[in-house]
């Protein structure tokens, strides 16, 4: 089991024939994933690492009944690009681009609500099911492995360090999402824990989070209800107020998003607080033993 | 500069004149009546900087702008004043749209205690109400609110006016947050029924718009230090922060983990530089050239290569390593694609190389207090 994505998710990929969307096509088809078409308007017909491109998301989904998509296109074409994706049924649709303009973001988030589609990103590494089933985005495939765990992050490379170190420690890993470093994004903390809540194989979770917003409050308040444990680190502990660490929704401002605040929301949830990244793989086998004891 | 963008979509705002010389200020007071002489300078807190200056008559006028034309205002010559025409203010307001990150929406915040920062505002004074996409701010959300702050009943249209336009300049300037603090009514005591005005007005406008080079008329007003300026014009997220080792990694969440990990260990950062989740060498050479000017007492990199390749990044090194001979120590911890290769590299230079993140952090604080 997973979450999102699995060995049935069939994927589109927008914006194929450029240098990332090829490479990634290619890299993706390794991992696994069933990638079945893409799309680039202005050069339908050709192929991509033996994928056909479509003109249209409508054309790609009518003839090889694609589920899903991640695209590749730049930022200034992610709002269309999506739009279009959604409109073809697709779900999830995965963003990685950076640098989407937050309007672009909000519209793209109110289509998807009316249309009922899930979008993940932008600003997002994507989506990863180990054991060869599906990965949508651009994360190294090596550093998975399947298992009980899973992984919510808002970051990219800090995921890939804390789940490299979860499977360095045998912690395998149900499914591993990437929310994006956006302060508007689709699927956030809760959507993902519900989800992770329901999944037959996840065992425990990581939470991934860092300074600025109140995902992580908002996370708190439905983990209380969780039945599974939860470990969390949280990057920026020593971030100065009022800068923007990277990250567009990584600032503390006007009091709001601090380190502080959301540690304390998590570890009164009952969630485990990592201090570093290199704490977590410890603490989610701690956390997975007295789950089993207790059995 | 904001209320010039809501006076253009049709927010009554106070008239002024934007003035060069104190003459020209003498003449607007002549015109205008008693007014506000204002530096024009794109910083904050201009006017506890002795920026604002209130004048009565044509003579203060001409004496106010004499002495602000010229000052320097954190770091920025003035070089025109607005003079602006002072309201008669019966009661100051707050009405905002801004983003709800949380609901993914618009968000409009509207108050009865207007002329202080909103965060000084007690919540239950604080009236929030989220507007659905794509329909936009409705005239009845406008009315609700208007009730709700207790205006005068003739005032309700002039607010829900400003509210829709307000929400239009939102939409349209691709704006993170649009502000009236604060919107008063003035002008009461003249027989006729009050004037709403945005007596003051801010517009903050999402960086990704302006990068993608929508809004080419509106100004970028980034506060950054010159090395800030610098590492950011190679499109790198950098922030300069007090301490004294160089740090970059690549990706905002494990360069943040990164500063976290070296304070950990009683390390001082002194800055941040997420170098990329695909670091390319180009910009990561310059990146580092650069820090390395700064004469850190020690050098922290630490790359998680996805997709980046181990021995690129080794080779980028090395490279600045050559071009500026330096003496501090260097620690490296490059983990990813051709790992074996770009650490065997690094070894061959002298340059130590970890493949823990912890221990590179250790060993990079432990070098700054030689």
């Amino acid at each position: 089991m997973s979450i999102l994505v699995d060995e049935r998710t069939k994927v589109l990929v927008a914006g194929i024939t450029g240098r990332q969307g090829a490479f990634h096509t290619q890299q993706m088809l390794e991992f696994g994933t069933r990638v079945v078409c893409g799309v680039a308007p202005g050069r339908g017909g050709r192929e991509v690492s033996g994928v056909p491109v479509f003109e249209t998301a409508e054309d790609a989904v009518d003839k090889r009944g694609a589920t899903a998509a991640v695209l590749f296109v730049p930022a200034t074409a992610v709002r269309d690009s999506a739009c279009e994706a959604i409109d073809a049924g697709l779900s999830p649709v995965v963003i990685i681009a950076e640098h989407v303009p937050v309007h672009d973001a909000m519209d793209v988030m109110a289509f998807a609500a009316a249309r009922g589609a899930v979008v993940i990103g932008p600003n997002t590494y994507g989506i990863c099911t180990p054991g060869g089933k599906a990965k949508l985005g651009i994360p190294p495939g090596r550093i998975f492995h399947p298992g009980p765990v899973g992984v919510v992050a808002r970051s990219g490379t800090l995921s890939y360090e804390i789940v490299a170190s979860l499977t360095e420690d045998g912690l395998g890993q149900s499914t591993v999402v990437g929310m994006g470093g956006d302060p508007v994004v689709g699927l956030g903390f809760v959507e993902a824990l519900k989800r992770f809540a329901k999944d037959e194989e996840t065992r425990a979770v990581v939470l991934v989070g860092e300074i600025g917003g109140t995902a992580e409050e908002e996370a708190a308040e439905f983990i209380k209800g969780m039945d599974r444990p939860v470990v969390a680190y949280l990057a920026g502990a020593t971030a100065p107020p009022g800068r923007r660490m990277g990250h567009a929704g990584a600032i503390v401002e006007r009091g709001r998003g601090s380190f502080q605040s959301k540690r304390h929301a998590l570890e009164a949830a009952g969630v485990a607080v990592a201090e570093m990244p290199w704490d977590v793989a410890p603490l989610v086998r701690a956390a997975l033993l007295r789950g089993s004891g207790g059995a | 500069m904001a209320k010039e963008v809501l006076r253009r979509a049709g927010v009554p705002v106070p008239d002024g004149r934007l003035c060069r010389t104190p003459d020209e200020a003498a003449a607007a007071a002549a015109e205008l009546g008693p007014i506000a002489v204002k530096a024009q300078v794109l910083v904050g807190g201009r006017g506890r900087a002795g920026g604002i200056r209130i004048a009565e008559t044509p003579e203060e006028a001409r004496g106010a702008a004499a002495a602000i034309l010229g000052m320097d205002l954190k770091g920025h010559r003035v070089e025109t004043v607005y003079c602006e025409q002072r309201l008669e203010i019966d009661r100051e307001l707050y009405l905002a749209i801004t983003i709800d990150h949380s609901a993914r929406r618009p968000l409009l915040i509207a108050s009865a205690d207007g002329g202080v920062a909103i965060e000084e505002v007690p919540e239950k004074a604080i009236i929030r109400r989220m507007i659905d996409l794509p329909w936009g701010l409705q005239p009845f959300m406008a009315r609700q609110v208007a009730l709700r702050l207790g205006l005068p009943a003739e005032a309700h249209a002039a607010f829900s006016d400003i509210a829709g336009r307000l929400y239009a300049v939102f939409r349209e300037r691709d704006a993170t947050l649009v502000e009236c603090n604060p919107l008063v009514i003035c002008d009461s005591g003249r027989g006729a029924p009050g004037r709403l005005m945005a007596a003051d007005a801010r517009l903050n406008v999402d960086d990704d718009a302006l990068g993608l080079g929508r809004q080419p008329d509106l100004p970028h007003t980034e506060t950054a230090t010159d090395l800030e300026k610098r590492v950011r014009a190679l499109g790198l997220a950098f922030v300069e922060l007090d301490g004294d080792i160089a740090v970059m990694a690549n990706g905002a969440g494990i360069t943040m983990a990164t500063l976290d990990a070296l304070q950990s260990f009683g390390g001082r950062p002194m800055n941040f530089l997420d170098a990329g989740g695909g670091a390319s060498a180009g910009p990561t050479a310059e990146a580092l050239d650069i820090l390395l000017s700064t004469s850190p007492k020690a050098v922290l990199i630490n790359i998680f290569g996805g997709i980046t390749r181990c021995d690129e990044v080794a080779q980028a090194i090395i490279d600045v390593k050559q071009r500026r001979a330096f003496s501090m120590p260097l620690l490296v911890r490059l983990v990813g694609t051709n790992e074996q290769r770009g650490t065997e590299m690094l070894r061959a230079e002298g340059i130590a190389a970890f493949t823990s993140m912890r221990e590179a952090a250790r060993a990079a604080a432990e070098a700054s207090r030689r």
